[in-house]
């Protein structure tokens, strides 16, 4: 486990230290966004609207209850810009792109394609992992700006649409906007950059030390999304602690 | 940089005392030999006797637990080697990019080096992939050729870079006669051209006697015997002659 650790960190730091080559592989790094795009763009949109919906239609009644009916827009609004929006996020970008990654690059080394880079002295982390890595950490802040918003939205319909709750628009919206503010939503981003590099390296790591055929491949994907999940829930908890001491 | 470095002389390359396990299973039990710049060193074997392993350590894919392997008297594992000089390779699979065209797969190593504009690469691609007799293929993706079309697509990657030092593992095998020779032709005209280094390693006789400057027998991870195709020929090792001779006849039923 040590030296997985090591190893992860270790590719992390060649990954920094091959920044300066972004530019020349600029190309790769748009394809890896499109890919993105492309792959989760509508889930992310389904996922949103239900979790934003979900957490009015828990709260809602509750809070009608107590006659505190006109806040649930900051509620659902916080939840999703400082919890749920990155890390249901980073759990989906988790599923559906590290494991495509570990795949991807899993299949490249055990059928040699990357020691032939290294026989063209084409570094395998400039050629393959800096693009995903570059990739990712600008895709899944950018979708968790798309899912925040949509999530409120999805909380909102509910809020008005639910007799149990019945509050108009103009009063979810005015609640989250006097609640929410814009460093809530920074907080939130914060997370999900790091969430993104942890997604990206932990499965270009397994990828680049897959062994053994198709196998291999298969348990590089599961260790791969597996560690990744484990990591974001615990490192979720201590940025959230972190993050807390600049909102004093 | 524009265009390949001037420097077309081949390289020299000396292993010394290497060794190498895998699970504490020795496979390389002390390899020593040279090769002159410019000369054509096939490697000869049965199976497993740690042709590949070796060829692997020559390119620096493998470090050696004991032993080093100089390339112009400079380690192969320093990190200047690979960039001072330019080395390629030809795996038994192809090793072809999958994700890649035919076309960017042979012109890999100029466009990531930036070596040449767009245009003169996709020429040089063309010129190459001509001469191993897949002309017009560019736009085909790996998965659509044949085994022995991956072979041809992996040696026009390799003869793009122009290399000082090529090392070629099994370049002949799933390959039709016709096309074998022409490689072989290849391999020849190669080192005749910009005087490369060439490291074969082979288990087609008929290659290996055409192509050879000098040979070596390797068997259980040992060198048994160095010498040119005439001396190997004629060496009396019981070992050598068997792998030299083997050969079947269909037994004719009596009538």
């Amino acid at each position: 486990m040590f030296q997985n650790i090591g190893e992860i960190l270790l590719l992390f730091w060649l990954t920094l230290l091959a920044l300066p080559q972004t530019w020349r592989q600029r190309r790769k790094v748009c394809e890896q966004l499109f890919e993105i795009g492309n792959a989760s763009l509508l889930m992310a949109c389904i996922l949103s609207i239900f979790i934003g919906g979900v957490i009015a239609l828990q709260t809602g009644p509750v809070l009608r209850e107590r006659g505190l009916a006109s806040s649930i827009g900051g509620l659902v609004g916080l939840s999703m810009c400082k919890e749920l929006g990155p890390v249901m996020m980073a759990v989906l970008i988790s599923g559906r792109i590290g494991s495509a990654m570990a795949a991807e690059i899993g299949s490249m080394a055990v059928y040699q394609e990357i020691d032939a880079l290294r026989t063209m002295n084409i570094n395998p982390v400039h050629y393959l992992v800096l693009p995903r890595l570059v990739a990712i950490s600008f895709a899944l802040p950018l979708l968790v700006i798309f899912s925040v918003f949509v999530g409120w939205v999805g909380g909102a319909a509910v809020c008005v649409f639910n007799r149990e709750i019945a509050i108009s628009f103009q009063t979810y919206f005015s609640n989250l906007r006097t609640v929410v503010e814009l460093g809530d939503v920074i907080n939130g981003l914060i997370k999900s950059l790091v969430f993104a590099v942890v997604i990206g390296v932990v499965s270009c790591h397994q990828g680049l030390h897959t062994i053994g055929g198709p196998q291999g491949i298969g348990r590089s994907v599961t260790k791969a999304v597996v560690n990744s999940l484990v990591l974001i829930l615990i490192l979720d908890y201590f940025l959230t602690r972190f993050l807390l001491y600049f909102e004093k | 940089m524009n265009g390949l470095p001037s420097n077309h002389r081949g390289v020299s390359v000396l292993v010394q005392g290497l060794r190498k396990s895998f699970r504490g299973e020795p496979v390389l039990k002390g390899i020593d030999f040279a090769v002159a710049p410019g000369e054509i060193f096939v490697l000869m074997g049965p199976s497993g006797s740690g042709k590949t392993v070796l060829l692997k350590h020559l390119i620096g894919l493998e470090k050696p637990d004991e032993g080093e392997i100089l390339i112009e008297g400079e380690s192969i594992q320093s990190p200047e080697v690979m960039s001072k000089h330019r080395l390629a390779m030809v795996f038994q699979s192809g090793a072809l990019l999958n994700s890649l065209t035919v076309g960017e797969n042979v012109g890999l190593y100029l466009s990531e080096h930036r070596t040449h504009p767009e245009a003169e690469i996709a020429r040089i691609v063309a010129e190459k992939l001509a001469i191993v007799g897949l002309k017009g293929l560019e736009s085909r993706y790996p998965s659509e050729l044949s085994g022995g079309m991956k072979k041809r697509v992996a040696i026009a990657r390799a003869l793009v870079i122009e290399p000082q030092l090529i090392l070629y593992d099994e370049p002949t095998s799933e390959l039709d006669p016709l096309i074998a020779v022409t490689i072989a032709e290849e391999i020849l005209n190669l080192n005749e051209r910009i005087q490369v280094t060439s490291i074969v390693v082979s288990h087609d006789r008929d290659l290996a006697f055409g192509v050879a400057d000098r040979m070596a027998i390797i068997h259980e991870g040992r060198i048994l015997l160095i010498g040119t195709p005439e001396e190997i020929k004629a060496n009396p090792h019981p070992l050598v002659q068997q792998f030299l001779n083997a050969d079947f006849r269909k037994e004719k039923k009596p009538s």
